[in-house]
């Protein structure tokens, strides 16, 4: 009789433990108190009307139309209360100036608000450009592999996500990443990173930085929907990825990215 | 965190050299993420030692083995400490056991924590100490005959079939034991290997070369202990013992050695994308640390000094001398092994495009006071240890004396 009772309630508390894992309900409610988030009877959160399976989102960067404003980043830290200072960051823009003597110089352009830290002459110049920089939404993502209590994960539509309310500020994600997009929030000791928006987008609305872009640099869609503008990107355009020999299948597409760019 | 830090980072910022991605900053795994493979690398070291008497029946270590086993467990017991300590959110730690993720080596720990401690080393002393405890608590008084009884479990029997099963049962466990101690070690050196963003990390020798510096850590150790507490108990150190483990001690450091070069040579000669960042990190910023304090005081000096001792004959104490300096240098030339891993893979960007500086707290949770701390507090525990469970009997002490 006693087995029996024990063994219910460890049957109980494990389902407890499973069921519990309301990542998605806890990001959306997270990032916006406002948004409609109901639980089915699979214990998946979703918003209302919303069916995670019938989307798959992705980032095209067309490199050569960004002018480097940065208005991205700031509609980004507005939105997702991202820590003003210039060490944390969910996305950010890089300069590259690659001398006629082949070095190259990068930075962020964020941190040289106040101007390029290091002027280049115009004459040495050979060619110039920016690029976005965001957490690539990996197919294959080392982040999740490591996260020791699952609480990074990926959901049904193709979108890496951090529990917050389970993350126990391990760091391995942070670590682990391959792309630097991961940082330790300071209010919440957890990690932080780029949800393309997560809760923008499942009600059908823009990530901030693509909706603030004023050249079109940044472009947001669903690959699984043909008449979606990414898809034409992925059309038109000779794609690249970032670190491709890395294996994570990154779903920021670039268009014109240069071999200099890591 | 506290507006202090921002000061720090915002002071940091002035000191990158080259591109680093802006969330590269802040230096991730601190001192205590160094302080933990140093202190579990001394676990398995100590263990696979204590594993030579009873497997390979080394009759000169007998002497240690007890000791062995009192600072592995001194040291097991602090081991999640500065891990528990680093988290951003440690009262969410037991997490991992309740929603372990799988596929993440981080996410074994308690598993391999709990089974080294709870299914190896406390199994293995119990049976090592359960006669003496039941023999101690008949004859002491209290308090010491309770703490001694409540240890034994309140078992009485002292028959020869009882010790025999005993003997039996340690030598199991111990077989168990030396693959587990490999694993509790082997598997910290995966969590860094395993990392394949990061090249300073990612190599697939890292997991052995993690467990034979923790063996050489061990070892090191407890020849330290041996040679301190020994003299302090009244006892002469047995000179046979003292030779046996710095034999051992002196293979295991060129095991050491080879593994590391091997690994060195093998980047160089590969040369991959990272290879000039990697460069430029032990010129600019690893170049004491690696250069001088892990490779030539650390292990060139020692294994001379080894060589020379084994070569020459060396009087006794001469000898004492040589093999103590060796083990001091060899303890500080690991913990730096250590810190170039920890802190050394996170000093170069992952851009390959620069490098940014850490700049250690003092006072902090993550500071040079606690990881001392923690450092520290093993030995605190090791001499109650050797209070409640003596590692040496009076007539072992005697003989030691007489011989």
């Amino acid at each position: 009789m006693y087995r029996r009772g024990f063994l219910k309630g460890l049957l109980w508390f494990l389902s407890t433990c499973v069921f519990s894992r309301n990542g998605v309900k806890n990001v959306i409610a997270g990032t916006n108190p406002d948004a409609p988030v109901s639980t089915n009877a699979n214990g998946k959160s979703t918003i209302e009307g919303y069916d995670p399976t019938k989307h798959r989102y992705a980032m095209g960067i067309d490199v050569d139309k960004c002018i480097g404003c940065n208005r991205c980043v700031e509609a980004c830290t507005v939105e997702n209360d991202v820590p003003p200072e210039p060490f944390f960051t969910r996305t950010w823009v890089e300069r590259y100036v690659i001398k006629k003597d082949k070095s190259v110089h990068v930075e962020n352009i964020a941190n040289g608000s106040d101007g390029p830290k290091e002027m280049v002459e115009e004459a040495d110049i050979l060619r110039s450009f920016f690029v976005p920089k965001l957490c690539n939404q990996c197919e294959n993502p080392p982040c999740v592999q490591v996260c020791p209590v699952g609480a990074t994960f990926s959901t049904e539509d193709g979108v890496v996500l951090i529990d917050s309310e389970r993350c126990i500020g391990c760091g391995y994600c942070i670590q682990a990443c391959p792309y630097g997009a991961r940082y330790l929030h300071p209010k919440t000791r957890t990690a932080d990173k780029c949800t393309f928006c997560y809760h923008r987008i499942v009600k059908g609305m823009l990530p901030a930085c693509v909706e603030v872009c004023p050249t079109g640099a940044r472009l947001f869609g669903d690959l699984k929907n043909r008449a979606s503008r990414l898809v034409r990107f992925e059309r038109m355009n000779k794609i690249h990825v970032l670190k491709p020999h890395l294996n994570t299948h990154p779903k920021v597409y670039y268009a014109d990215l240069d071999g200099e760019v890591r | 965190m506290s507006p202090d830090s921002f000061h720090t980072l915002y002071e940091l910022l002035g000191s990158v050299s080259g591109f680093i991605y802006p969330n590269e900053l802040e230096i991730r795994w601190s001192i205590l993420i160094v302080v933990y493979p140093y202190v579990t690398g001394l676990v398995a070291g100590a263990f696979i030692l204590a594993s030579l008497v009873k497997v390979f029946n080394v009759k000169n270590v007998q002497p240690v083995y007890r000791l062995s086993l009192l600072t592995a467990l001194a040291f097991l017991l602090v081991a999640p400490l500065p891990l528990q300590a680093h988290l951003g959110r440690p009262e969410r730690a037991y997490e991992i056991f309740l929603t372990p993720h799988f596929s993440s080596a981080m996410a074994m720990f308690g598993f391999v924590y709990l089974w080294y401690l709870m299914g190896v080393l406390l199994l293995e002393m119990w049976f090592e100490y359960r006669r003496d405890l039941v023999v101690w608590s008949r004859e002491e008084k209290f308090p010491m005959s309770w703490i001694h009884g409540i240890l034994s479990l309140f078992s009485r029997d002292v028959s020869e079939k009882a010790v025999e099963f005993d003997m039996k049962a340690v030598r199991t466990i111990t077989i168990i034991g030396i693959p587990s101690a490999f694993l509790l070690h082997g598997y910290v050196g995966f969590i860094f290997g395993s990392v394949k963003a990061n090249p300073w990390w990612s190599s697939v020798l890292m997991p052995i070369v993690f467990l034979m510096s923790a063996i050489v850590s061990g070892i090191a150790l407890v020849i330290v202990l041996y040679m301190v507490l020994i003299p302090l108990k009244g006892g002469r150190i047995d000179m046979k013992c003292l030779d046996t483990l710095s034999s051992y001690l002196f293979y295991a450091v060129i095991v050491d050695f080879s593994l590391e070069a091997l690994d060195f040579i093998h980047r160089l000669y590969e040369s991959e994308e990272s290879i000039q960042i990697l460069g430029t990190l032990i010129a600019d910023k690893l170049l004491i640390s690696l250069v001088v304090i892990q490779i030539l005081l650390g292990m060139l000096i020692p294994a001379g000094i080894l060589v020379a001792v084994k070569s020459m004959k060396f009087d006794q104490e001469l000898r004492k001398l040589l093999y103590f300096v060796s083990a001091i240098l060899i303890q500080l030339g690991i913990f730096s092994t250590r810190w170039n891993v920890v802190i050394g893979g996170q000093l170069f960007s992952k851009s390959f495009r620069g490098l940014t500086t850490y700049k250690m707290e003092v006072m902090g949770v993550e500071g040079l006071l606690v990881a001392l701390a923690f450092l520290i507090l093993p030995f605190i525990i090791l001499g109650v240890l050797i209070k409640i469970l003596p590692p040496w009997k009076a007539s072992e002490l005697g003989e030691a004396k007489t011989s």
